[in-house]
């Protein structure tokens, strides 16, 4: 059963791989690329359990923070062209 | 205080949680990089009512369990959608004035409307929060305001005013 | 008892597999950008909670249902933060919404 779920996340995966292929607008294939990050936490902590190896969550849980950091960093620096400071704020702390 | 306090607590709770080893080492590590964090946290002035809301814990499950709900029916009715064959959706974009005061409120607002299917907010600027939804009817919901009621008794029943909220609304 | 709890799980194994498809196909399916972030949040939301939830079925009162549950909450918020993040970023850069409807009090939120 285990390898039901897996199959239904693979094809998921692939649903949403033909999407970031087609495109058309980069913001389609961002939005694909951030469900492909969620879809294989999911994949990865199914796949744990269907190993008998629960320790796979772990990395689950590290790829969930990794893809939304990654996702966030992609828009800003499509939206702002630098992910830190511009110039005429350089000077100005951060926090 | 009680807000770097609860963090600490909270912190200290995560690292039980995901380590799994119980050893004096794994306490030491555990308890050192805990009030590391802390104390980053703190010297960044991000140690407050809103980065630890605390006054809204003890009121969350009520309202986690209405937008569970809340959720769960609009999976229905937007899975019901796709699968139709034919074009069974009417994109809406609409605005509404939300109810909430604290920018806490506003937040918990935009993301409840944003994760419940068949709507997203795109634009919260001023206390006006800008909806894009996929069916005229899921609209509707929006303007009647049903979500944003919620919200704002959860806020309410939390009960601290919230001091960084900008006037707006 | 073992058995119902075993076969609860299943179920919802098998719903968030279901959903996550449903999802993907909406994904392929739907006509623009917008209207596909709604086809998104259903595998973020159901398929994922589902899935979870069947797995914690699984795992039992153990750390390891600790850990999912940690990883529930992370999405839940997570995910409506970037979806949110993407549908301004899009909306700033002009790509144009199909609507059928537009009942938006001011033209535009000014970035």
């Amino acid at each position: 059963m285990f390898l039901a779920a897996i199959i239904g996340v693979a094809v998921t995966m692939l649903l949403i791989l033909i999407r970031a292929l087609l495109g058309p607008s980069a913001y389609d294939r961002i939005l694909a690329l951030n469900l492909f990050g969620t879809k294989t936490v999911l994949f990865v902590s199914v796949l744990g359990f269907l190993n008998g190896r629960p320790e796979f969550l772990d990395l689950g849980l590290v790829y969930a923070l990794i893809n939304f950091t990654g996702t966030i960093a992609v828009l800003k620096f499509m939206q702002y062209g630098d992910l830190g400071w511009d110039e005429a704020s350089k000077d100005k702390p951060d926090v | 205080m009680r807000y770097l306090l609860g963090l600490i607590v909270g912190l200290a709770a995560l690292w039980l949680l995901l380590s799994g080893h119980y050893s004096p080492l794994f306490y030491a590590f555990g308890t050192g990089s805990c009030l590391l964090t802390a104390w980053i946290c703190w010297r960044m002035r991000i140690v407050d009512n809103e980065t630890v809301p605390l006054h809204l814990l003890a009121h969350a499950p009520v309202y986690i369990a209405w937008l569970g709900w809340e959720i769960a029916k609009s999976n229905g009715d937007v899975a019901r959608r796709i699968l139709s064959p034919g074009r069974s959706i009417s994109p809406t974009m609409t605005t509404r004035r939300v109810g909430p005061a604290t920018d806490l409120g506003r937040t918990i607002y935009a993301n409840s409307v944003t994760l419940t299917p068949g709507t997203v907010t795109v634009g919260l600027r001023d206390g006006l929060a800008e909806v894009h939804a996929l069916t005229d009817a899921n609209a509707r919901d929006i303007e009647e305001g049903d979500m944003d009621r919620r919200v704002q008794a959860f806020e309410r029943r939390g009960g601290v005013r919230d001091d960084h909220s900008h006037d707006g609304g | 008892m073992t058995a119902l709890i075993d076969m609860a799980s299943w179920v919802l194994l098998a719903g968030g597999a279901v959903f996550s498809v449903i999802g993907g196909i909406g994904i392929l399916r739907m006509p623009d950008f917008y209207t596909r972030m709604h086809a998104a949040s259903i595998t973020d939301t159901a398929g994922m909670a589902l899935m979870l939830a069947g797995l914690m079925l699984q795992a039992g009162l153990t750390l390891v249902t600790a850990k999912l549950v940690f990883i529930m909450v992370f999405l839940i918020i997570t995910s409506p933060t970037a979806t949110h993040a993407l549908a301004r970023a899009a909306l700033h850069d002009g790509v144009r919404p199909q609507l059928d409807h537009d009942r938006r009090r001011h033209t535009e939120i000014e970035p």
